[in-house]
């Protein structure tokens, strides 16, 4: 993504263009350069991360043992879900932060430049570690995502270490990207850019920095400790010693399930930025989404133990946190209806990034629905870890978070490169990635109603037709996914110059630069009316 | 990879043609307990109102999406807040949401309350097998995976209860409040029988309860539900629920085999075996219980689990040896074997491990010299 | 505001140190993840040499950059707008501290309230006590672990109290160096921040004594059970925290003493390292409260 300016030189004389070469990228400190590293990487990582899911999906394919061995099969789990939640859908929105963010609220740059690159460039070292470790003697991680103790401490292998040290990393990239968003929100936004005047990009990325400064830490601690359980004898997650696994889980899961927020909120930021584009009308309902989004943020502190409604917690737990999760879906739902209320009545246009938007309501609506069926603990306790919880969060994460991910690519990439893309392709790219994603994801509530669990490699033959059906639907989105590399491609190269609005209703002050946004922008800050 | 799914794609459609063991089923079980049936209304009664919502919200959505074009000259409305509205779109889910909540909890509190119960089964899984404990009898056992390798390696054709099959099902009787002590002995399991709507982890250093009442006897299939290790996929539950007469019965005849049998363990210790009966008897037992995690050229996979070939332990001190057969090794997935299988069986494996893949130590061991290491605990 | 008044946001230009920090970050977790192996399997690899070096060019990552951010600003080329935003980015990074020792103190409160009880057959794990730890007793500190561990608890009233003593007057002679610099007597500020320092090099003394005193005499070790494990990691962490932010302060001693840095308008670095002193008290008054007295 080329953004090269020579106007940029006229600035003062410590800015300067972009430079060239391989020196651009590792030494940049400009917001453009270091998102759309942020975005790249994340590519990268969507393909490897999915190169593993057809994996698993070639062995599940058929019922018995194909193609790996079960110990194999459960890396490829384990690092899939680490890769696509760590390593493509967080930096992919780190990314979009960055390009969006200070040209949405007319800042020069981000607050703390240098430390942006810093964030940046110790990520693509986390995932070297993690993905060497699967060459280790022994192989990689092989206990899931969620590392549950004391599978991933006494009854792990060597490469328990290099996963926590890995994790490390990603948890110090996050907080310092965070905390260069939040500070760049509060401190480097134009004069007249008040708080209820800012894009809902920019709020629902407040309030997502603000969750990752909570709970990074706290997945470092649990980390730490599942380290100091395997290699120093501590138990924490032993009752030998006095300790509990399930306390692993609450810790784990006080972090996890914000996290699922943090890949959630700036999705519902970028989806209020495109709908009211399409629409030709201002989004319905501005602070009661402001507000939504921040009572979704509070409410996610409270709900961590609805992963482990099975674990034996006391009744009154399980009545608490079954109360506190359906609670959730009542500031969800206002999204959903003010997207809605926003449509109608305005005057709807069908470009690429809007049919996205669209799909991700209708699809991210269903993983809701899904959700709200699993806050019923007693019915919890058919559905946890069986397909249909796998079914509910690859509907909110796939053809909600990574769905969005595309949205927001589509919208914004005639901003990048100053190029339209080639329509053709992305509407393409889009109807084969809509039918193909639930082919695969669809028939996965149905086996797991009927009882496949997860996590394995190997199934009872009454699953058997459904789980080629997902397979074949597997094959086909991933597939699909290089499309979209093909229209980046050929839009990056060249393609019918793109206005400065480019959409007709788009509105804000990223539309009022021109495109391709200069290398350096709002040096001085606009004034908003 | 892309060559060899294409290759699959047609034997596999024409197996998907004869294989469906069961009935294709899509939707949850009702089950065969009067808790499993309110869970199976539960769930279609919040999936029913999901149902509403969905139509409702998406057909004003498909409405705008038809209607109000700019294709078909609409022209974008003014409004952008209606405080109305919005409160009222706040407050009707919030209803919905307090009416489900109380046939949940009604059913929660319910499932929790294992008092008064008429038996007790201790459910203990480890890696990758259950052991079940009558409590009011003296018997327990192990269950193991009853499908064999050459069918999961698809050497041969898979039988209809492929992966749902054991040696020594769970056996509970019909109509009585039966309550589950699930625990584990290394990571976490976790029992789940959809049929009773029960799924508890079993984790290690606790109990967990829960409890069950059948209305029918049948055969009740269930599997693992929760990541532990490698052979996950691979360590079935099935629980047979027979009439209460019929129960008796059979625990009358259990439990005097499992006496019968611990008779003969006692008369064993004086026996002598050979060299040679003890290594067949040790290659199967090591090949059923050893091989999945030491390999089946004793070899183990470096990083995870340690080679017997060559090792120290094989070729060093007999006693010790034996010790960590019988009573594990704290801190790593060497489980106590001690309990697990017979004294005969344990001799042979020691003794097969001391002499197999040219650790020709010549040691013999009877099952006497194992006794020892049980007796000590 | 009009646009001409708008002080410029100075935005650095390329930087070669963020990416020396990756290398080095990349070399202490891959040479550390190594290391523990090593030792676990009682061999000897490149593990630990490679997390030495991976230090090594943090250091000098830290300080070359640190030396840059200096004379950036000591040449003026920074506003009030950036001030706010590196202040800013310090109090975030310390909230992000905050909830690290969260974790542990989180791990402590469950062990004390749920875990120990639970095994002792609280609430519902009544036949948790009965069936497999018949012969625990739920107590805390936990100088019996259920498998039998033997320990001893450390008491409050000792060094730790003396340690409590330290910290809080080094608090209040960091202030007290606040104040010095915010007036303008720089006697005052010298005097404040050296005894701080000084303060804390004794309270990391004390400490290792503590722990020396604890493996060898009391039988208080790591691997004591969850009383030892929550010891260790809650004023192990803290331990490190305090060497690092008696650090921060011996360079910003070092800075106003030979080059006489700061000065009540431009006090940034200081004020970072004063207010990560404060935390680190803080951390230790929780602490000392919840692991010692409680």
């Amino acid at each position: 993504m080329s953004t090269t300016n020579s106007n940029a030189d006229n600035h003062a004389e410590e800015h300067h263009g972009a430079p060239s070469g391989i020196m651009r990228w590792l030494l940049t400190t400009n917001h453009k350069d270091i998102g759309s590293l942020y975005l790249l990487f994340s590519l990268l990582m969507f393909f490897i991360g999915g190169a593993m899911a057809m994996v698993i999906r070639a062995e599940l394919f058929q019922p018995g043992l194909q193609i790996v061995e079960p110990d194999f099969f459960n890396q490829m789990t384990t690092v899939h879900g680490l890769i696509m939640v760590f390593g493509a859908v967080m930096p992919a929105f780190v990314g979009l932060a960055n390009w969006m963010v200070p040209m949405m609220i007319g800042a020069p740059d981000m607050a703390l430049p240098r430390m942006n690159n810093w964030s940046f460039w110790i990520l693509p070292f986390a995932f070297l570690i993690l993905l060497m470790s699967l060459f280790m003697e022994g192989g990689g991680p092989n206990f899931g995502w969620t590392f549950y103790a004391p599978l991933s401490t006494t009854y792990s292998n060597d490469s328990t270490a290099l996963f926590v040290f890995s994790v490390h990393i990603m948890g110090i990239s996050s907080i310092m990207g965070a905390i260069n968003v939040i500070v760049t929100i509060f401190n480097l936004r134009a004069p007249g850019m008040t708080f209820m005047k800012m894009p809902l990009f920019v709020w629902t990325w407040l309030i997502t920095a603000f969750l990752l400064i909570a709970v990074m830490p706290v997945l470092a601690g649990a980390v730490t400790m599942v380290l100091t359980d395997k290699y120093f004898a501590t138990s924490f997650f032993d009752a030998a010693g006095g300790g509990d696994p399930v306390m692993f889980q609450h810790i784990f899961w006080f972090f996890g399930h914000p996290e699922v927020y943090i890949m959630i909120l700036p999705a519902f930021g970028i989806i209020s930025q495109i709908v009211p584009t399409f629409s030709r009308k201002k989004l319905f309902g501005y602070s009661s989404m402001v507000y939504a989004t921040a009572s979704i943020a509070l409410l996610s502190f409270l709900v961590w133990a609805h992963h482990m409604f099975t674990t034996g917690m006391p009744l009154a737990g399980e009545l608490f946190f079954m109360y506190c999760t359906m609670l959730i879906s009542v500031p969800t739902g206002v999204k959903i209806f003010n997207w809605v209320a926003t449509m109608w009545r305005g005057s709807l246009t069908f470009e690429v990034p809007m049919m996205f938007s669209i799909a991700f309501i209708v699809l991210f609506t269903i993983g809701g629905f899904s959700g709200l069926m699993l806050a019923i603990t007693p019915a919890d306790f058919q559905y946890h870890d069986t397909y249909f919880v796998v079914a509910h969060f690859h509907y909110v994460l796939v053809t909600g978070a990574i769905f969005s991910i595309m949205a927001g690519a589509y919208y914004w990439l005639p901003k990048w490169t100053g190029n339209m893309f080639d329509e053709k392709l992305a509407k393409t790219h889009f109807w084969l990635s809509l039918v193909s994603v639930n082919v695969l994801f669809f028939p996965m509530h149905f086996v797991g109603l009927a009882g496949m669990p997860r996590r394995i490699p190997d199934y009872a033959l009454q699953f058997a037709d459904f789980n080629a059906v997902i397979s074949i639907g597997g094959f086909a989105f991933g597939l699909s996914q290089l499309l979209f590399v093909a229209v980046v491609y050929k839009c990056i190269k060249g393609g019918e110059k793109a206005t400065a609005q480019v959409w007709e209703g788009a509105e804000g002050l990223e539309w009022e630069v021109p495109s391709p946004a200069p290398y350096h922008t709002f040096e001085t800050p606009p004034t908003i009316k | 990879m892309a060559t060899k799914q294409v290759s699959w794609l047609i034997p596999a459609a024409v197996l998907s043609g004869n294989t469906s063991a069961e009935e294709m089923r899509l939707n949850m079980t009702q089950g065969v307990t009067d808790i499993s049936a309110s869970v199976y209304n539960l769930h279609m009664i919040i999936f029913y109102i999901c149902c509403v919502i969905g139509i409702v919200v998406f057909g004003i959505m498909f409405w705008s999406i038809i209607h109000h074009r700019k294709s078909k000259g609409a022209k974008p409305a003014n409004f952008h807040e209606s405080t109305k509205v919005e409160i009222l779109w706040t407050a009707i889910p919030f209803v919905i949401l307090i009416a489900m909540a109380f046939p949940a909890t009604k059913t929660l509190i319910e499932m929790e309350d294992t008092t008064d119960a008429d038996l007790t089964v201790q459910v203990t899984g480890s890696q990758w097998k259950w052991h079940y404990r009558y409590f009011e009898h003296d018997l327990d056992y192990y269950s193991l995976l009853a499908t064999p390798q050459s069918e999961i390696h698809n050497k041969i054709a898979k039988s209809a209860n492929y992966l749902l099959e054991v040696d020594r099902p769970l056996v509970i009787p019909t109509g009585q409040k039966v309550r589950f002590l699930i625990t584990s002995d290394d990571v976490i399991h976790s029992w789940w029988v959809p049929e009773f709507a029960i799924k508890k982890d079993a984790n290690p250093g606790f109990i967990n309860e829960a409890w069950t009442r059948v209305n029918e006897p049948g055969i009740y299939r269930g599997q693992c539900a929760e990541l532990c290790g490698k052979d996950h996929g691979f360590m079935p539950i099935v629980v047979i629920a027979k009439e209460p007469a019929e129960f008796n019965k059979w625990m009358a005849e259990q439990t005097e085999i499992a006496k019968n049998a611990k008779a003969e363990e006692q008369k064993l210790l004086s026996m002598n075996m050979s060299m040679e009966e003890l290594m067949t008897l040790g290659e199967k037992v090591y090949n059923a219980n050893c091989a999945a995690c030491h390999q089946q050229n004793g070899q183990g996979i470096p990083g995870v689990f340690p080679g017997l070939k060559d090792s120290a332990i094989a070729l060093g001190d007999v006693k010790e040896h034996i010790n960590i057969v019988v009573n594990g090794k704290a801190g790593t997935a060497m489980q106590a074997f001690g309990k697990q299988l017979a004294l005969k069986d344990l001799a042979a494996i020691v003794t097969y491990e001391r002499n197999a893949w040219g650790n020709n130590t010549g040691d013999v061991v009877q099952a006497a010299a194992i006794n020892e290491f049980l007796v000590d605990k | 505001m009009n646009n001409n008044e708008y002080e410029k946001y100075y935005v650095p230009a390329q930087s070669p140190w963020p990416i020396v920090g990756a290398v080095g970050l990349f070399c202490i977790a891959f040479g550390a993840g190594n290391y523990v192996n090593d030792i676990k399997n009682e061999v000897t690899g490149f593990g630990g040499y490679l997390l030495l070096a991976g230090m090594a060019i943090v250091i000098f990552m830290l300080v070359g950059w640190f030396r840059n951010v200096i004379d950036e600003s000591m040449s003026g080329k920074y506003s009030k707008q950036l001030d706010r935003s590196f202040r800013q980015g310090m109090s975030w990074f310390i909230f992000s501290e905050v909830m690290f020792f969260g974790a542990f103190f989180g791990a402590l409160l469950y062990a004390r309230v749920f875990s120990v009880p639970w095994l002792g057959g609280a609430s519902n794990n009544a036949m948790t006590h009965e069936v497999l730890w018949p012969a625990f007793e739920a107590i805390w500190p936990l100088t019996k672990t259920p498998s039998g561990v033997v320990t001893e608890a450390m008491g409050w009233n000792g060094l730790p109290l003396i340690n409590t003593i330290i910290l809080l007057i080094s608090s209040i002679t960091c202030h007290f160096a606040h104040v010095g610099l915010e007036q303008n007597k720089r006697k005052q500020l010298k005097w404040g921040l050296g005894l701080t320092v000084l303060l804390g090099c004794i309270f990391l003394f004390l400490q290792v004594e503590e722990y020396t005193h604890a493996y060898q005499e009391m039988g208080l070790m790591l691997s004591s059970g969850m009383y030892g494990n929550t010891f260790y990691l809650l004023t192990g962490f803290h331990g490190l925290h305090v060497t690092l932010g008696t650090i921060m302060l011996f360079i910003m001693f070092l800075r106003i003493v030979i080059k006489d840095h700061f000065t009540a308008e431009n006090s940034f670095g200081f004020q970072a390292a004063s207010w990560y002193w404060h935390f680190v008290d803080v951390v230790w008054v929780c602490l000392f409260i919840f692991v010692y007295i409680i």
